[in-house]
């Protein structure tokens, strides 16, 4: 691939499916097998910056819509990569199972993505395979469990009401 | 499952600032400040290899209650005397899950929640967000809604800025800089308070337009205030630029490389600092960035000074944008009329049963969003703000991550402290602008 920036077939050949583009925006559909490869030759085809990296935990929501070829799984990982040069995104979405949460790290292409994919793994557990510091970063070192994930409950304070037993 | 069990599941190891020989050697080479990029030779900013004795470090922790971290911001360092040698930032203090609480609120509800991150900046969370949603939605918004939103914003940079100016000021000892910006900020945020009702925190631009019309009056306000603030810049430049002390505390301290901004993912000022013309403003125009006139500044050496100097001209171009407002600001309506996303005008509901029901159906149940997932991006004063929004047909998100520039920039504190004094530590940090509200989340 040459450095003037893919176009829309080239970047077709990389993902298992075509490049969509949704409301304007080029999305690709990889396997995690390829997730890096991918990567790779983006970043070599002028997609100098990871601008983001996160998780989406879709337990409750799993009938959405994939292309055809793409096997829903309980995590997705979304990168976007920009390239400053092109004036342009791209946004990498890799299926991660429930089993084996794994995927390798973006850290030797985009060594910007260290702290996001921290946040990742701290928030859903996704883990990132070759991370240098692969630790929380937003919730303290003890805690237990991921608290973004679906099945993670979120805390209520019980309201007060006048009649309610007070604390106990 | 027990808890120790589960613990030894999901903890993954110390965040903490270890010693030299328990550190991964490529986290060692992070917390140094010097990084290996796929191409090319290891990138080592500070050139500084300072000889010691295995007992002459000490770690030390900065913060999280250090006054110049700007909030609970802790950072790591290993000293040897009184030269920086490896740093880390540990953050996490101020997280409230405000992304998990983003999902149990509805899209009505959603901008009041994400204002609340960057508290300096609240307009420009709102805009995000609700651009977001718009692009889910696919409404599109008047002209009025969009340029009284590109007032709002650019008058939110400059208080920002200016903020940002007080407080490096403070950092600095020029504790004047301190009070004259928030003297400055403070005649803006009155202005805000009229028109939104509120100082901070204002939800005043939601999804299909902005809550309300702009205050009768409003051009002789803003007016005012563009007349005012760049007449005081040009003395806070000739107060700070024209100061040998301060020149002597920022130049040539901190210096990041524009090839490490960019792998280290770093928007706003402090890449345009390092020499990479790069603002979504004008690169991927949003609003209606392309139709107004101003220069996006650069600066050359990527030091402490030309983050300084590119926030303190970025407060002169937000006032050149924001007089274009004035002069091209359409009339018509202030939101979309489309009946789903938005409430009747408040005069309806006092003769109409249906406009009543209709009013609260939108302010307790919300609208539905069709199903699919967008990235919207815009400049907020710290860089790259992104909002990655996931809908699936209901009337709350999916998921809403939101892309913090404080968050992402932070990773350059390593490169940016090695090799200096602990003094300029404080100069180097007051110039990445962190806002830990946005950090944490």
């Amino acid at each position: 691939m040459t450095a003037v920036g893919a176009n829309a077939a080239e970047l077709a050949a990389l993902s298992e499916t075509s490049s969509i583009r949704a409301g304007g925006q080029e999305v690709l559909h990889v396997t995690r097998e390829r997730y890096l490869e991918v990567a790779g030759a983006l970043r070599g085809a002028g997609f100098e910056m990871c601008a983001d990296l996160c998780a989406v935990d879709y337990l409750r929501h799993p009938g959405r819509r994939l292309p055809e070829g793409v096997t829903p799984e309980r995590f997705e990982i979304v990168v976007n990569l920009l390239s400053l040069e092109h004036h342009r995104r791209v946004r990498l979405r890799v299926q991660v199972p429930d089993a084996d949460p794994v995927v390798p790290t973006l850290f030797n292409l985009y060594p910007g993505t260290e702290n996001m994919e921290r946040e990742a793994f701290d928030l859903y557990g996704v883990c990132f395979e070759g991370h240098p510091d692969h630790t929380r970063i937003l919730m303290p070192e003890d805690w237990e469990g991921h608290p973004l994930r679906k099945d993670y409950s979120v805390g209520r304070v019980p309201v007060q009401f006048k009649q309610a037993p007070g604390p106990r | 499952m027990t808890g120790e069990e589960l613990k030894a599941e999901t903890s993954e190891g110390l965040q903490e600032l270890q010693e030299r020989d328990e550190t991964d050697p490529v986290a060692l080479a992070i917390e140094e400040g010097s990084l290996r990029l796929p191409e090319g030779p290891l990138l080592d900013p500070g050139d500084i290899d300072v000889e010691f004795g295995e007992d002459e470090t000490m770690i030390i922790n900065m913060g999280p209650q250090h006054p110049s971290t700007h909030g609970v911001l802790r950072i790591m360092m290993e000293l040897e005397g009184e030269t920086v040698l490896r740093s880390k930032p540990i953050i996490g203090y101020l997280h409230t899950g405000m992304e998990k609480t983003g999902e149990e609120l509805t899209y009505v509800q959603g901008a009041t929640n994400v204002t609340r991150m960057d508290y300096l900046s609240p307009l420009h969370n709102e805009l995000v967000f609700s651009l977001a949603t718009e692009a889910l939605l696919g409404i599109e918004i008047p002209p009025r809604a969009t340029w009284v939103r590109m007032l709002m914003t650019e008058l939110n940079r400059i208080s920002s800025h200016v903020l940002w100016m007080a407080t490096n000021g403070m950092d600095l000892a020029s504790t004047s800089m301190m009070i004259y910006g928030f003297r400055d900020r403070e005649m803006i945020l009155s202005f805000f308070e009229k028109a939104t009702g509120l100082r901070m925190n204002h939800d005043y631009i939601r999804p299909g337009g902005v809550a309300a019309d702009l205050p009768d009056g409003w051009e002789d306000d803003v007016m005012s205030i563009v007349e005012t603030i760049p007449g005081r810049v040009d003395e806070y430049d000739e107060m700070l630029t024209g100061q040998p002390i301060f020149k002597h505390r920022t130049e040539g301290v901190g210096i990041i490389s524009p090839e490490l901004a960019i792998a280290m993912s770093a928007t706003g000022p402090i890449l345009r600092a390092s020499g990479v013309a790069w603002d979504l403003r004008r690169a991927m125009p949003y609003l209606a960035y392309d139709e107004v006139d101003f220069d996006v500044i650069v600066g050359t050496v990527g030091d402490t000074f030309d983050r300084y100097a590119v926030r303190l001209n970025e407060i002169r171009e937000s006032c050149k944008i924001v007089r274009q407002c004035v002069e091209k600001m359409p009339l018509g309506d202030y939101r979309a009329q489309d009946k789903k996303v938005t409430p009747p005008p408040r005069a309806r509901i006092d003769e109409s049963m249906e406009a009543l029901i209709h009013h609260f159906k939108i302010f307790t149940r919300g609208f539905e969003v069709p199903p699919g997932e967008v990235y919207t991006a815009i400049e907020s004063p710290r860089g790259e703000l992104g909002c990655y929004l996931v809908s699936d047909g209901s009337n709350k998100p999916y998921r809403m991550h939101i892309r913090a520039p404080s968050f992402v920039n932070l990773q350059t504190l390593p490169p940016l402290l090695r090799g200096g004094l602990i003094a300029d530590a404080v100069a180097v940090i007051s110039s990445v602008d962190p806002v830990m509200g946005e950090v944490d989340r």
